[in-house]
C-alpha cells in the first residue's frame, strides 16, 4: 500500500496537480510574507537591544529568548481570540484567511528573528564598540555597518525563520481553519489527507515539504561556507 | 618627577595632555592612582611599565573610551578651541568584514581620493592586497592597515597599544617608519611598548607606570641614562618589575 501510495505520490508531483500546486503556492506565499514583517520587526528590534545599554536589558532578552520556543497551539490560540468576532480585532475580519496565517506565524518567528538578530548583533558590537568610537562613527553608520558586516550570518537567521514558518502546524490550523482552496496549506494538508487516508497527495506535500526544507538548508549551508571561506564568519 | 619641557618657540604648535590627579577605580580596584602629567612635547610620549601598570587603561581614559573615576584630564592645541582629531591603534587589530580598501574608505571622513587611499595602502605595503579580504590577512598586514586607517582621519593625537606586539621585524620598521612620518607631520603620538630598543628608537619621553601610579616622566635621553625612580631601573636592566 505504502509503495503504490509513494508512486501516486510522484505521479502527482510529476505531473504538476492543480490542487497540490496550489497548496504549495500559498504554502510558501504565507511563509514569506510572514517572515517578511518578522524581518522588518526583528532585525530593528535584535539590534537595537544589542547596541544599546538600559536598564532591564537582561530581563528583555532573557524573555525574547524565551519567546523563542513559544508553542504554535498556543499562539493560534490567542492569535484565534483576538481575531474571533468577539475578540479586539473580530471586526477586521480576518478570522479563517491566509492574513490570519501570516500574522500567526509573524507571532512564531519575529522571536526567533530578533534573538538570533540579538545574538549576531551582541557579538559584533562587542567587537566593533570601541574601533567605531575611536573612528567618530556616528549611530546611523554604524548600525548599517552591523547590518552589511553580520550579513552572511543575518541570511542564516532569514532561513531559519523561514524554515520554521513553513513547516508550522498548529498556529496555521487554529486560525486558517484549513478551508480547501482558501486557507489550505502544506502542513495542514497532510494532517487532514493523512487523517483521512488519503496517503498520496499527504505523501506528495511531505516530499514537496521535505525538498524545501533540504533546499532551505543546503542554502544556510552554501552562505555559511562562502562566509567562513572569506573570513566572514 | 620631572616634566620634560618643550621651547617655548615651539609650543604653539604643540599639542598638550594634562592629567590631573587623574584615577580610576573598577569594583574597588584602584586600577589608577593620582596620574598627574602634563605632556608638551612633540613626536612620540613613550609609556612603558610592567604587566598591568595601567597602560593601556591611561591611554583607554585619555581616549575617551573609559570614564575616569576621579581627576580630570585636558587635551588641547593652542589657539584651537575645537576638539583634537584623535585616533587609536588597538592591540588587537579590530578589522572590518569587508576588503582591505573597504576598511580604509569606512574610516575616511574626509571624502579622500581613490589615489589617496589606494597612496595610504601603499604606505604600509598592502596596496596589492586591496581587493583581499581584511580578515585574512597576517597579523602584521593587519596591524599596518589597523595604522592606516587610523592615519587616514587625520589625527592630531595618535594613541598606540603595543601595535608591534607579537608582529614580524618587517611590519615592525614600516610601523615605526609611518610613526615617525606622522611625528614630522605633527601629529603628536602616546605609545605603549614593553621594547624597550623600540623605545629608544621612537621616543622623546617616556612615562614610566607601574601598579597605577607615574613612577617617572621625563624626556627619553635622561630616562633610559638615568633613570631616577627604583622600578624604572629595575625594568631597564631587564629585572621582574611586580
Amino acid at each position: 500500500m505504502l509503495d503504490s501510495s509513494f508512486l501516486d505520490a510522484l505521479g502527482l508531483i510529476a505531473t504538476a496537480n492543480a490542487d497540490l500546486y496550489e497548496i504549495l503556492w500559498l504554502s510558501v506565499q504565507v511563509s514569506i510574507t510572514a517572515l517578511l514583517v518578522s524581518v522588518i520587526l526583528g532585525f530593528p528590534l535584535g539590534t537595537t537591544l544589542a547596541i544599546s545599554d538600559f536598564r532591564g536589558k537582561h530581563v528583555c532578552t532573557t524573555v525574547l529568548n524565551a519567546l523563542m520556543g513559544l508553542p504554535p497551539v498556543v499562539v493560534g490560540l490567542l492569535v484565534y481570540l483576538a481575531l474571533s468576532r468577539t475578540g479586539p480585532f473580530g471586526v477586521l475580519g480576518l478570522l479563517y484567511t491566509p492574513t490570519a496565517m501570516v500574522i500567526a506565524q509573524v507571532v512564531l518567528i519575529t522571536p526567533i528573528i530578533a534573538a538570533l538578530t540579538y545574538q549576531v548583533m551582541d557579538d559584533l558590537h562587542r567587537e566593533y564598540r570601541e574601533l567605531f568610537f575611536s573612528l567618530n562613527i556616528q549611530l546611523p553608520k554604524a548600525v548599517s555597518a552591523y547590518l552589511w558586516d553580520a550579513r552572511y550570518s543575518l541570511i542564516t537567521t532569514l532561513l531559519a525563520g523561514f524554515g520554521r514558518a513553513i513547516s508550522e502546524v498548529g498556529a496555521v490550523m487554529i486560525v486558517g481553519g484549513n478551508i480547501d482552496h482558501l486557507t489550505r496549506v502544506m502542513t495542514t494538508a497532510i494532517a487532514l489527507e493523512t487523517s483521512k487516508g488519503e496517503l498520496a497527495i499527504a505523501l506528495a506535500l511531505g516530499v514537496v515539504l521535505l525538498a524545501l526544507a533540504l533546499i532551505v538548508n543546503g542554502l544556510v549551508t552554501a552562505v555559511r561556507t562562502r562566509a567562513s571561506r572569506y573570513g566572514y564568519t | 618627577m620631572v616634566t620634560p619641557e618643550t621651547p617655548a618657540s615651539k609650543q604653539s604648535k604643540i599639542l598638550s595632555i594634562e592629567t590631573m590627579s587623574l584615577g580610576l577605580n573598577i569594583r574597588g580596584s584602584t586600577l589608577l592612582n593620582d596620574i598627574s602629567i602634563q605632556v608638551t612635547t612633540s613626536g612620540v610620549t613613550m609609556i612603558l611599565g610592567p604587566n598591568g601598570a595601567g597602560k593601556s587603561l591611561l591611554i583607554k581614559c585619555l581616549h575617551g573610551l573609559i570614564e575616569p573615576t576621579k581627576g580630570r584630564f585636558e587635551i588641547a592645541l593652542h589657539r584651537c578651541s575645537d576638539p583634537i582629531p584623535q585616533a587609536m591603534v588597538f592591540q588587537k587589530p579590530v578589522l572590518l568584514k569587508r576588503s582591505v580598501m573597504e576598511n580604509l574608505q569606512f574610516a575616511d571622513q574626509h571624502s579622500c581620493q581613490r589615489t589617496d587611499l589606494e597612496q595610504a595602502l601603499d604606505a604600509v605595503r598592502l596596496l596589492e592586497k586591496k581587493d583581499q579580504p581584511a580578515t585574512q590577512l597576517s597579523g602584521g598586514e593587519q596591524q599596518r592597515l589597523s595604522l592606516a586607517r587610523a592615519l587616514i582621519t587625520q589625527p592630531k593625537l595618535l594613541f598606540l597599544d603595543e601595535p608591534t606586539a607579537s608582529l614580524d621585524p618587517a611590519s615592525v620598521l614600516i610601523i615605526e617608519q609611518l610613526i615617525n612620518q606622522a611625528s614630522q607631520q605633527g601629529v603628536k603620538s602616546v605609545f605603549i611598548s614593553h621594547d624597550i630598543g623600540q623605545a629608544k628608537r621612537l621616543a622623546s619621553d617616556v612615562i614610566f607606570l607601574n601598579r597605577g601610579q607615574v613612577t617617572e616622566h621625563t624626556d627619553a635621553a635622561t630616562f633610559f641614562t638615568n633613570p631616577q625612580s627604583r622600578e624604572a631601573q629595575a625594568y631597564l636592566n631587564g629585572e621582574i618589575v611586580l
